[in-house]
């Protein structure tokens, strides 16, 4: 313990967590300004590198262990949640972060990943969507959007894809946020959040792939277009956006609408706030409004958060009751069992 | 009082099959206590119906329950029955083709009213139309009389003294085995001490039982089966799973590390879940994943934390698995799967056994891929082996795969427990912390081949492993073709090495002789008898019995070719002879039976005979 306390007080820099490795990303891949966002932050927590796990399944996203120089496992395909369940069931006092992408996380191991958020662990999840599969080289994924032309969907895809940000909501976790990769910014500010979560933190990272996907996300990053299609979540502050600022959202019994500001004052938009999640869920669909007629924004931010005890503090808990009322373990009664004879 | 002679026995064979209501397991397992506890020696196996709930009285819902006891050794739970309990129709009609002719059927006769027969499939009461003639029958209404003894008991329905039924049987068999009743009434006490009413009526139609064969004079014959000369020491009777589950349990107290159990309900396999769960207080921790394969991968996360990972499986969780295995393969990290093997392929059969899987637990997974594989031989041996499969995963940084089987799993024995310090010592030894700045190589090898296990947390030791081809040394990913040929044959020498740190295989019977009968796992027992009669008869046979199915042990070839022949029985198509044959080229010949059920030690003798003469 002394030898921890010791080390917070050595001062990392981002450079202490790059490693020896060549990154192997495609140029121009937004993965690379996720590595960097992480590698700022992480001298921020105040823990020694070594207390840090990253824990990665399939995928381009999930080099990403390599490439920083903590503990890392990379596992196999969708299983990245699953392996970090059993490390933090096992070992609380690591920080255990995950690394995953749209494939990985919500196709192969999509019953991982709601089992991870319905137990809490106190994990963070920074899944990596970049709507496609850039790995084995450009079919589409479970994200795509429908009518998407890729490699294996040459007609367009007739596949109906995920909402992250709803699928997590409906697995009852208890913190949930969007960011991108281009808003190097707001990414660092949600992963100190996701960080100082107590829970399973899912973040959904809006992921360039340049190589098979290029600009599926130019609309939210794109300096002309992103004050236009982006809403910024803030805890108790109206939503508003627009390149003036000038629009709003406002609650319309259940319905959210698009109202402009020289029409409605502030005070009635509605406010956001984290801790409800009929609101978060209202939210997390909101883009999908967007039907030619209404241009709806698309959320970023910490959508929903609330406390809850996590699987590891629970388990902590009942085998300290547990030794409370059967005593500490004896090997000799264990084996001896409750009837016995002897043979002379 | 009629004249009442004793005989002596020195082995018996019962079994107790009923309605699954009826209670037969209970029964069967106080019988099994108080044989244990008088000193006999004794197998035992369960039955169990596949189906949960099956229909009351039908054929699909009969549940059975077979010891074997005796005041010799005893090494499986019997062929053929001496006495048959058949609390209705459809428990005889299951049951009456493993009785021995001439043994005793024991049957209440109420279970054989109209309703029942035509459940059963009897177009005639088998109890009058004669066919049961040549074996001895007693007929009790045991229905009746467990409502008669109960009949002042005012606050019990008709329905839950019914229930008493099974006691009836069991104090009637304790009289005619002349067993005291004393441990049941103690285990019934123990019960249901909280429900007076309830004990009233089991004590009373177990005491009615016992009674009804004291004062019955057409019962003139008792039986006595003495204690078994056994090895001196304090014993307990165990399941296969329970064993295995506290081998786990103490290997991780004798290594000092956390145990680590994830697992998704499967039969036969489950058992061990449940009693993992128990042992809180010990640190266990069990996780019910949410399906087979974040089982396994969450045993290895808690290996790669520095823990004992376990998955618990039988061999439809295996195939799912697979792959899982591999990673941890790769990552060279402690883990210990364990196969309770069942009826294969795909679902199978559920609640029968095999041993169909050791195939899949040598060769079954993508690549190159070895990891040692042990085998239980009797449910005591499961605490012993999957001990031993703890100890290898941590001093040789590799996955291990145990195989049990459902027959192991539910069968129970005579167990002389170890104390804590007569276990041996399991060390383990973590990477150092680093403060010089030098690199950690995780795949940096000792003499054994076997690479440090650098616990997370620990300063200096920061590194990257994974599922990716990796250059010996540094773990940095590497598709380099020489170092992939390299790491291949190192993985596999690094396997092949533990047979220096396992103990020589053994034989019983003659050092030389006519045959060598060579057997894995659950087929122990029947070998073992099968052998045993057949030397008496004359013969000279040997038997040796694989614990360490990979790497061999190293003496094993010189035996196979000490004997003229060698013979394999197997519950399966021939696996074990596939390797023997492959690895000794020895022209070895099967026994196979892939019926659900174990050898009986009578096919056994019938079929090495054949193949002998
Ligand atoms: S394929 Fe796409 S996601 Fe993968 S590294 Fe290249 S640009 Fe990035």
């Amino acid at each position: 313990m002394e030898e921890v306390l010791k080390e917070q007080t050595v001062k990392l820099t981002p450079k202490d967590f790059q490693t020896d490795q060549d990154v192997r990303w495609c140029p121009g891949c937004g993965d690379y300004s996720i590595l960097k966002q992480v590698h700022t932050i992480l001298p921020q927590l105040g823990i020694p590198r070594e207390q840090i796990v990253f824990v990665s399944g399939i995928g381009c996203s999930s080099r990403f262990p390599y490439y920083t120089e903590t503990y890392g496992l990379h596992g196999i395909h969708g299983r990245a949640t699953a392996i970090a369940a059993g490390l933090k069931a096992t070992r609380p006092d690591l920080s255990v972060w995950v690394v995953t992408g749209d494939g990985d996380a919500l196709s192969i191991g999509g019953n991982h990943l709601i089992h991870l958020l319905r137990r809490n662990f106190d994990i963070n999840v920074l899944m990596f969507n970049n709507e496609i599969y850039g790995l084995t080289k450009g079919q589409y994924s479970p994200t795509s959007p429908e009518g998407m032309v890729a490699k294996s969907t040459p007609y367009g895809s007739i596949d109906h894809p995920f909402n992250p940000i709803a699928l997590a909501l409906g697995a009852d976790a208890t913190f949930v946020a969007r960011s991108m990769d281009r808003d190097p910014a707001h990414l660092q500010q949600m992963l100190l959040r996701c960080y100082h979560h107590r829970g399973t933190a899912f973040l959904e990272i809006l992921q360039n792939c340049n190589i098979y996907n290029d600009g599926a996300f130019e609309l939210f990053t794109e300096k002309a277009t992103k004050k236009e299609h982006t809403v910024f979540l803030e805890h108790g502050k109206p939503l508003v956006f627009g390149e003036q600022q000038d629009k709003g959202i406002r609650l319309d019994g259940f319905t959210p609408r698009v109202v402009s500001l020289k029409e409605f004052s502030k005070e009635d938009l509605m406010i956001h706030d984290e801790t409800d999640i009929n609101k978060a869920m209202i939210l997390s669909r909101l883009y999908e409004m967007n039907d030619g007629e209404h241009v709806y924004p698309k959320p970023f931010g910490v959508f929903y958060m609330r406390q809850r005890p996590t699987y590891e503090d629970a388990l902590q808990q009942q085998i300290e009751q547990v030794i409370a009322k059967l005593g500490p373990p004896d090997l000799n009664k264990l084996l001896r069992g409750r009837e016995t004879w002897v043979v002379e | 009082m009629a004249k009442r002679t004793i005989e002596r026995l020195q082995e018996v064979v019962i079994k107790f099959a009923g309605d699954s209501g009826d209670g037969m397991q209970l029964t069967g397992g106080q019988f099994t206590n108080t044989a244990a506890l008088v000193g006999n020696d004794l197998g035992t196996f369960p039955d169990f119906p596949a189906e949960i709930r099956a229909p009351q009285g039908t054929l699909a819902g009969v549940s059975g329950f077979q010891i074997n006891f005796g005041s010799k050794e005893i090494f499986t739970p019997g062929d053929q029955c001496d006495v048959l309990v058949a609390m209705n129709a459809a428990a005889l009609k299951v049951n009456l083709n493993t009785l021995r002719k001439g043994g005793t059927i024991i049957v209440n006769t109420s279970g054989f009213d109209a309703k029942n027969l035509k459940l059963a499939g009897y177009a005639s009461n088998p109890l009058d139309d004669g066919s049961l003639e040549g074996y001895n029958l007693i007929r009790i209404d045991i229905t009746k009389l467990t409502r008669e003894a109960t009949a002042d008991i005012t606050d019990l329905g008709l329905k839950e003294k019914d229930r008493c039924k099974n006691m009836f049987v069991l104090g009637f068999l304790f009289w005619m085995f002349d067993r005291p009743m004393d441990y049941t009434l103690q285990a019934l006490q123990n019960k249901f001490a909280k429900n007076p009413s309830v004990l009233e009526a089991n004590v009373r139609a177990l005491k009615a039982g016992y009674n009804y064969g004291d004062t019955t004079e057409t019962f003139t014959t008792r039986y006595r089966v003495e204690k078994a000369p056994m090895a001196p020491g304090e014993y307990r009777n165990i399941m296969g799973n329970q064993a295995l589950a506290l081998g786990l349990v103490a290997a991780a107290q004798k290594s000092g590390l956390k145990l680590f159990l994830g697992s998704y309900p499967i039969t036969p396999a489950s058992d061990i879940l449940h009693e993992l769960a128990r042992y809180k207080n010990f640190g266990v921790i069990t996780f019910q994943a949410e399906d087979e394969i974040a089982g396994i991968c969450s045993a290895i996360g808690a290996a790669f934390g520095g823990n004992i990972g376990v998955t618990t499986t039988s061999g439809p969780g295996m195939a799912l698995k697979t792959e899982a295995i591999g990673l941890a393969v790769m990552l060279e990290l402690p883990l210990v799967i364990c196969n309770i093997q069942r009826g294969g392929p795909s679902t199978g059969l559920p609640t029968k056994t095999e041993q169909a899987d050791l195939l899949q637990a040598l060769y079954g997974r993508n690549g190159e891929c070895p990891l040692p594989v042990l085998a239980a031989c009797s449910p005591a041996d499961c605490f012993d082996t999957v001990y031993e499969a703890v100890r290898i995963a941590l001093n040789h940084m590799t996955p291990v795969i145990f195989l049990s089987d459902g027959y192991l799993a539910n069968g129970s024995e005579p167990w002389r427990f170890p104390t804590a310090d007569q276990l041996p010592e399991i060390k383990v030894v973590f990477a150092e912390p680093r403060t010089n700045g030098t690199p950690f190589l995780p795949y940096q090898r000792d003499e054994r081949l076997v690479r440090p296990w650098a616990r997370p947390g620990t300063k200096g030791l920061e590194h990257r492993i994974g599922g990716l081809e990796k250059e010996d040394i540094t773990g940095n990913i590497s598709y380099e073709p020489e170092n992939h040929e390299h790491m291949v044959k190192v993985r596999e020498a690094k396997v092949e090495r533990i047979a220096d740190f396992i103990p020589l295989q053994t034989t019983e019977g003659p050092e030389q002789g006519e045959a060598l009968i060579v057997g894995w796992g659950g087929t122990y027992g029947a070998i073992k008898a099968a052998v045993q009669d057949l030397n008496e008869q004359g013969y000279r046979i040997a038997q040796t019995h694989l614990r360490y199915l990979k790497p061999f042990p190293k003496n094993l070839g010189e035996i196979l070719h000490r004997y003229p022949k060698v013979i394999v029985p197997e519950i399966n198509n021939g696996q074990l002879i596939k390797v023997l044959r492959d690895k000794y080229l020895v022209p070895a010949v099967g026994i196979n039976k892939i019926q659900g059920i174990p050898f009986t030690k009578a096919e056994l003798v019938q079929r090495i005979k054949e193949l002998v003469n």
